[in-house]
């Protein structure tokens, strides 16, 4: 026996497990991303690939009367074209609303929108091969704005949607009525939201091979959903899914950009099938702009009915989103602005109604706080307005409505934990709220709010009756351990936070772990990264395979060690004989354990249990979690009456995300989203001129830079989430929703007027200076004259 | 029409045939097969494409490559000297001034023409030095820290 000897039962010599998790772990990729070693799609060597590209409509909205590819054929080089006629099956992440083809078949429904695509032997080729390709045009009436579309008599961009209105919700939950007339005060405002976009860096990138010899299919693309890819591919293709292989490489960013299949993957798929080989379509950075899935304009009317004692008794939204040319995630999206109404406060009623609206631009989606981020800041927003007429602080009126967890809302939604009341007390005193609001100099202000997010959708959007996540352990005889996953890492941490739980359980150093993520020939399937589910979900399912590995290391020990599995301890490097110094080493207790299977794998799954599932009205589906993040924001500003120039001066942020497996990967991801929220609330906006995008570039579309950027200080708040795995909860999408609203609030404060939405853009701001002095003027007027 | 280039890549001296149009990119990335070198946008927008150029950050998206004749190219593979990591890699890798990773080739080269002309920074110095780069993961909070301690190390 290879006992490891030892002097005493707790001195040295014998291991302690190490703790992998609750570490500030810096990332097991950081290595290849700071040396360049990190291959992006776009760096994956394909010397043998063909160069495709993408003719793209000129007209927002069109009917295509005939397109020749004849000569773009003939042009010597040229080794596939392909236009819609080479794929009738439409697309769209949701099941009951596809209608999204990667080229365009009959019409054209945005500026920019695919009509063919070319593969060549080189760029110049592929270039010269779109200007051969001739397509006539009937233009249609372009509708920008989701009111032109709804306009009776406008022309439908789908036939089967009356109105152009993609799905109306109309939910309401407790008796709102009552609540009015209970209020001591009811105030109601319309806000208006510009678009915004993800702007991730990395620009979208596909490689397709296709081998004709065996007629499969192997595609490496920039996506957050790589098994969501591989369905819809086959569906497109035709193909058997068997035959299709999609592997994640590094992906530069996503924030939701990439969380549904975007037509340029097919598109490339569908060009290395026509050429029988090996096709990359790398898009531009204003094809990128195109592609969009981001964050829609939004119009919000909102009614609240508060009590003196800043107690909210009512709410009554309707919001209107201009979702762009097609269905993607818009059903989700409406669904989110009100369900995410519910969970962040006490809400006794809530009426919520919804338009989802198709218009002439390019296709909305989710983006980070999916659905949630317009409406929190309209609420944040009323509620100030209103507690001011009750001369009621900014962090009164937002404790008067904390409820305690657990805690079920009207809607049907439970939350487990919520810990913003620790979240607000943090932020007031690390701001030095109460000295200082209200006695800041002029041109100066501070702001506080709050928000919150899902930890993954409680229902996956494909319905199979599998669990909702899936990992595998492999150890094989070296004694290292490989971790299997089909989550996709995005930047944002995930494969680091899989090894650290798998790594706690196991007692052992991360070093002995190597993580493989997204390759659909040896991970699992998983749904991807998006609604922050993977922390949680994959994070339980990476948990239990741990725990599995472990029971089979601890029974290999028992039996080396002849004694029974319950007198065994785990201690990482060693397992030993509970109150002794007997013990064998991992190596060795690794030997045992595979010596009469082999190599071991072991699978751990995750489902959200049945009585988190939300209830049974519809669009129930959308809202309910097995936990909630919460966040609160203090936001310092000053502002140039002079310019209209906002200066962020300071961020401060609390986050309730249970216990933290990475506190370096969570300041990082709370940094980056209040981050964004912040450029939403400064100057982020795209903006369309009969449907041609003016902003598809990143200087006209503008995210703050370095020297814009201000110091973010991010407190962690202590808490566990019993239905996350080690007690964690999600980290990365919660804070931003509070950034706008508590900036705006800043805003307010500092030059004395609110603005109704967002961007508070240096233009918008001197607007509203003028409208105030012209107010003040008016006031001064009238008050001589009397 | 190609020309002959001869310049220093990395250290290495190197000479190719290459078109008068060919931008420094292409043939970091494509003749001399270097892709951590990274392009973000359409040109001049987002800085992933920072290079060195006897020794100052140059987007390699607006430079030619037969505009470097004679000059010493430095790309993020020709950091790690001798297999160790250079300071400011490890600090980017410590502190975490790296998440997606795509902006990170192109922050640390600007950032070592920095250091090299003023190994002590403020941290005015450090925003000015990258305010042509692009970071749309970090809030660029650790970006800044991670230069930071980069200068102490
Ligand atoms: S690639 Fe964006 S500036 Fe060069
Ligand atoms: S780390 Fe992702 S863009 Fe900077």
């Amino acid at each position: 026996m290879n006992e490891i000897a030892s002097c005493a039962s707790h001195g040295e010599g014998i291991p302690a497990p190490t703790h992998a998790a609750g570490r500030r772990q810096p990332l097991i990729d950081g290595i290849e991303k700071v040396t360049g070693r990190a291959r992006y799609t776009t760096d994956l060597p394909a010397t043998q690939a063909l160069t495709g590209a993408i003719l793209s409509s000129p007209h927002a909205h069109a009917e295509i009367v005939s397109i020749d590819v004849s000569r773009a054929r003939a042009l010597p080089g040229v080794r596939a074209v392909i236009t819609g006629e080479d794929c009738d099956v439409p697309f769209g992440i949701l099941p009951i609303a596809r209608n999204e083809y990667p080229l365009a078949r009959g019409k054209v429904l945005y500026w920019g929108e695919a009509v063919a695509a070319v593969a060549a032997e080189d760029e110049q080729t592929a270039r010269a091969a779109l200007d051969l390709i001739e397509v006539e045009y009937r233009t249609l009436p372009v509708y920008i704005s989701a009111a032109e579309a709804r306009a009776p008599g406008a022309v439908l961009l789908h036939a089967n949607k009356p109105g152009n209105v993609e799905r109306e919700v109309n939910n309401t939950f407790g008796d709102v009525d009552a609540g009015i007339a209970a209020a001591d005060l009811v105030r109601e405002e319309s806000f208006h939201y510009a678009e915004v976009a993800h702007a991730q860096i990395e620009p979208d990138c596909t490689l397709a091979e296709f081998d004709p010899e065996s007629g499969r299919l192997t595609v490496q693309s920039v996506s957050q959903v790589p098994y969501y890819v591989h369905l819809t591919i086959s569906e497109c293709l035709k193909m058997d899914p068997a035959d299709v292989r999609v592997i994640k490489p590094f992906i530069g960013g996503g924030f939701g950009h990439r969380t549904e299949t975007l037509p340029f993957e097919i598109t490339a798929a569908l060009l290395a099938r026509a050429a029988r080989g090996t096709v990359k379509l790398q898009l531009s950075r204003a094809e990128t702009f195109t592609i969009h899935r981001a964050r829609p304009e939004t119009d919000i009317r909102l009614k609240i009915g508060m009590k003196k004692s800043g107690e909210i008794t009512a709410v009554d939204a309707e919001v209107v989103q201009r979702g762009g040319a097609s269905a993607g995630y818009g059903i989700i999206t409406i669904l989110y602005a009100g369900a995410l109404l519910h969970t962040l406060y006490r809400m006794p009623a809530v009426r919520y109604r919804g338009f989802r609206v198709y218009t002439n631009t390019p296709p909305c989606g989710p983006m980070r706080g999916h659905g949630g981020v317009d409406m929190r800041h309209a609420f944040e927003s009323l509620m100030d307005m209103m507690a001011e007429t009750f001369g009621l602080d900014a962090f009164a009126v937002r404790r008067a409505n904390l409820f305690v967890a657990p805690y079920q809302s009207v809607n049907e939604l439970k939350v487990s934990t919520c810990e913003l009341a620790a979240c607000l007390d943090w932020v007031e005193q690390a701001s030095g709220w109460r000295s200082r609001k209200g006695k800041l100099p002029r041109g100066r202000g501070l702001g506080v709010a709050c928000s919150h997010f899902i930890s993954g959708a409680a229902k996956p959007v494909h319905w199979t009756g599998e669990p909702h996540a899936t990992v595998n352990l492999r150890l094989d005889f070296d004694g290292s351990i490989t971790l299997l996953t089909g989550a996709a890492d995005i930047g944002q941490g995930s494969s680091t936070l899989l090894a650290q739980i798998a790594a706690e359980v196991l007692g052992l150093e991360l070093a002995r772990f190597r993580v493989i993520a997204g390759d659909s020939a040896l991970t699992p399937k998983d749904n991807g990264s998006y609604s922050s589910r993977v922390s949680l979900m994959v994070g339980n399912a990476a948990l239990a395979a741990a725990e599995d590995l472990k029971r089979q290391l601890v029974a290999a020990a028992a039996k080396r060690l002849e004694v029974g599995v319950e007198d065994i301890e785990c201690l990482g490097e060693a397992y030993r004989v509970i109150g002794t110094d007997r013990m064998v080493s991992y190596r060795d207790v690794v030997k045992s354990a595979l010596e009469v299977t082999g190599p071991l794998t072991t699978r751990g799954t995750y489902t959200v249990p049945l009585d988190m599932q939300g209830g049974k009205y519809r669009g129930a589906g959308v809202g309910p979690s097995p936990a909630y993040s919460y966040a609160a924001s203090v936001v310092e500003v000053s502002v140039d009456e002079d310019t209209g120039q906002i200066k962020v001066e300071k961020l401060w942020v609390a986050q309730d995300c249970g216990v933290a497996i990475n506190p370096l990967a969570v300041e990082g991801q709370v940094q980056g989203s209040v981050w964004m929220g912040m450029g939403q609330a400064l100057c982020e906006e795209t903006e369309f001129v009969n449907g041609r995008p003016l902003r598809g570039n990143l200087l006209d579309y503008r995210v703050p830079t370095i020297v814009e950027s201000p110091p973010i200080e991010v407190k962690i708040v202590a808490s566990y989430e019993p239905n996350g795995p080690l007690g964690a909860k999600e980290a990365s999408e919660s804070s931003l929703g509070s950034i706008p609203p508590a900036l705006a609030a800043a805003v307010a404060e500092a030059i004395g007027v609110r603005l109704p939405g967002l961007p508070l853009s240096p233009d918008r701001v001197l607007a509203a200076l003028h409208a105030r002095r012209r107010e003040e003027r008016l006031k001064s007027a009238l008050a001589g004259a009397r | 029409m190609k020309r002959l280039v001869s310049l220093w890549l990395n250290g290495r001296h190197r000479e190719d045939a290459v078109s008068d149009n060919l931008l420094l990119l292409d043939y970091v990335r494509e003749t001399a097969g270097l892709t951590g070198t990274k392009c973000g946008c359409d040109g001049g927008e987002c800085g992933a494409c920072t290079v060195l150029i006897d020794g100052e950050p140059r987007l390699a998206c607006l430079t030619l490559a037969a505009a470097c004749e004679g000059k010493r190219v430095e790309t993020i593979e020709g950091q790690a000297a001798g297999g160790k990591l250079s300071p400011l890699q490890q600090s980017f890798h410590e502190n975490l001034g790296t998440q997606c990773g795509y902006c990170t080739p192109g922050m640390i080269m600007a950032s070592e023409a920095l250091l090299r002309r003023n190994p002590r920074p403020s941290e005015a110095d450090i925003r000015e030095a990258l305010s042509g780069n692009l970071c749309r993961c970090t809030g660029y909070v650790k970006i800044i820290e991670s230069v930071k301690a980069a200068c102490e190390s």
